[in-house]
């Protein structure tokens, strides 16, 4: 049986003035993420302050867009259509929440590759998912 | 300063409602309230201290002390979810050890159900000024598709089955067909667990907690006014509470806050989980039940799956009876919130006072422990030693 992924409608995130460059960044189709000069440590979701050395001297910094699936669930009941919520570890080595798409959820596997795609959201700026390679 | 032995839990109540249409929720809080006092042989005017969390309306304490009528000179509303209450039993005894209080008391009330919300497939935003809002929002995190990751990677790490946690759901089953107040007391099998509708993978209806409305409350009280009283008298030996978050990134699903929270409660008693006779263990999937076992000590990391098949959890059965009112999956859930009520049926084990077919022989110690918020983001974790004395 297959499962595509459908498209819903996603909730808008609203940018606030720590998230600004995200968001701009995320329109340009680009996912950032934040580094620390101070400590070295990479961190997301993006902070000002680095949440491991309280430093204040972060920086947005590109990710490659490279991942693989830490774990995901296909949400199939209570829902408008089914989705596939899922962390995914980046290859510079921090895990975010984020869906699976443009894929058969029912084929979706824990340690698979996945490469970075934006979807659109709900009258504001797009967001980052992960389509299997 | 430790708590061991400075506080005892002298009166409980259970609200017998799952379907609360003709009540109001203050009422409920008011009822349950009412129902822990006349167990303790205590009045509203020896309460001088009162705790809540998030289900209580309006501005918490200052709105339900109000609609209470208490005259107290401690609140404490600290919220960490349906974890919250057994949080409170911890900070109760540390402001009766303090000399902050000498009568506390600890109220959940929720009516989930007459309001027909879908508690567990919503995703829920806090606000988007919730730091986190933006970056997960979006995703559509709900309470069961954010539990059921924590079961994947469990699988993916250590080969856990549906039907191994199949077992705990079985477990709670065989307790609630002895609890006439429990939503589901029919007993179920592993097969008719792993052959539910599906609701986000691995997670079936099954491994679901229910959706209840009702409440309870908790009077923790100083050892002077515990021993003034007519009840079986239970300690309180031990306290822990810990928050486990996303780490900045450096998410690690493979082990829940129970980690912390266990061993400084377990240390504060001065026991060991071996010595555990009875465990109330919050259920509000049966991933929680099988993660929270092992972080405490009860099994070896990974080894959940197997610690719980068979009947282990079963009482009478297995080595570690567990929620023998029926718990969170068949039971009750006030307020999508299950940690009061895991203390609720410690204090009966301890007392000798659970239903006959489920008390536990010489039950002397108990643990109640509970999570609250989401498995697979941030949590947290509360753990209470009790001792019949």
């Amino acid at each position: 049986m297959m499962a595509i992924a459908q498209d819903r409608k996603i909730p808008a995130p609203e940018p606030n003035p720590e998230t600004q460059a995200f968001w701009d960044a995320a329109a340009r189709g680009q996912l950032l993420f934040k580094r620390c000069t101070a400590c070295g440590e990479l961190h997301y979701y993006p902070r000002a302050i680095c949440p491991f050395c309280f430093s204040d001297k972060t920086e947005w910094t590109p990710a490659s867009g490279k991942g693989k699936i830490y774990s995901y669930s296909v949400l199939r009941r209570g829902a408008p259509v089914p989705y596939a919520i899922a962390y995914v570890t980046l290859a510079e080595g921090v895990t975010m929440l984020t869906n699976i798409v443009d894929c058969d959820l029912d084929k979706i596997r824990i340690g698979q590759d996945v490469r970075l795609v934006f979807k659109p959201t709900d009258g504001g700026p797009p967001v980052a998912m992960f389509a299997p390679v | 300063m430790s708590i061991n032995g400075r506080a005892y839990i002298a009166g409980i109540f259970e609200h017998p409602t799952r379907k609360a249409d003709d009540k109001s929720l203050a009422q409920l809080h008011a009822e349950v309230a009412k129902g822990a006092l006349e167990d303790a042989g205590l009045g509203k005017q020896d309460v001088d201290g009162y705790f809540c969390a998030g289900d209580a309306p309006g501005l918490g304490p200052l709105s339900m002390v109000d609609y209470l009528g208490l005259k107290v000179r401690h609140v404490d509303a600290t919220d960490t979810g349906g974890s919250s209450y057994i949080l409170h039993v911890g900070h109760a005894a540390e402001a009766i050890a303090a000399g902050k209080c000498r009568v506390a008391l600890i109220t959940l009330a929720g009516r989930p159900r007459a309001m027909g919300q879908a508690t567990g497939t919503q995703p829920r935003n806090l606000g988007m000024a919730t730091p986190d809002a933006a970056f997960e929002f979006p995703y559509g995190p709900t309470t069961a598709n954010m539990y059921a990751m924590v079961a994947m990677r469990h699988m993916h790490e250590f080969g856990t089955t549906s039907e191994q946690l199949a077992w705990i759901k079985v477990a709670a089953s065989h307790h609630a067909q002895w609890n006439p107040h429990a939503m589901l007391k029919e007993v179920v099998t592993v097969e008719e667990v792993v052959n539910s509708p599906m609701i986000a993978d691995p997670l079936h209806r099954l491994d679901c907690c229910v959706i209840s409305d009702g409440g309870g409350a908790i009077i923790v009280t100083h050892p002077d006014v515990a021993k003034s009283l007519k009840r079986p008298r239970v300690k309180i030996r031990g306290a822990g509470e810990a928050l486990k978050h996303q780490m900045g990134g450096r998410i690690d699903l493979t082990y829940s806050g129970a980690a912390w929270s266990g061993p400084v409660a377990f240390a504060e008693a001065g026991v060991k989980p071996a010595d555990i006779k009875y465990a109330s263990i919050y259920d509000s999937f049966t991933i929680t039940v099988l993660m929270q076992i092992e972080d405490l000590g009860f099994c070896e990391k990974g080894k959940g799956g197997r610690f719980v098949a068979d009947g282990n959890l079963i009482s009478g059965v297995g080595k570690l009876p567990f929620n023998t009112d029926g718990g969170g999956l068949c039971n009750n859930h006030p307020s999508n919130r299950g940690g009061l009520t895991k203390v609720l049926e410690a204090v009966r084990q301890l007392r000798g006072e659970a239903h006959p077919k489920v008390q536990v022989k010489s039950c002397d110690l108990a643990v109640a422990h509970g999570t609250g918020g989401q498995l697979g983001s941030r949590h947290g974790s509360a753990t209470v030693i009790l001792e019949r004395e």
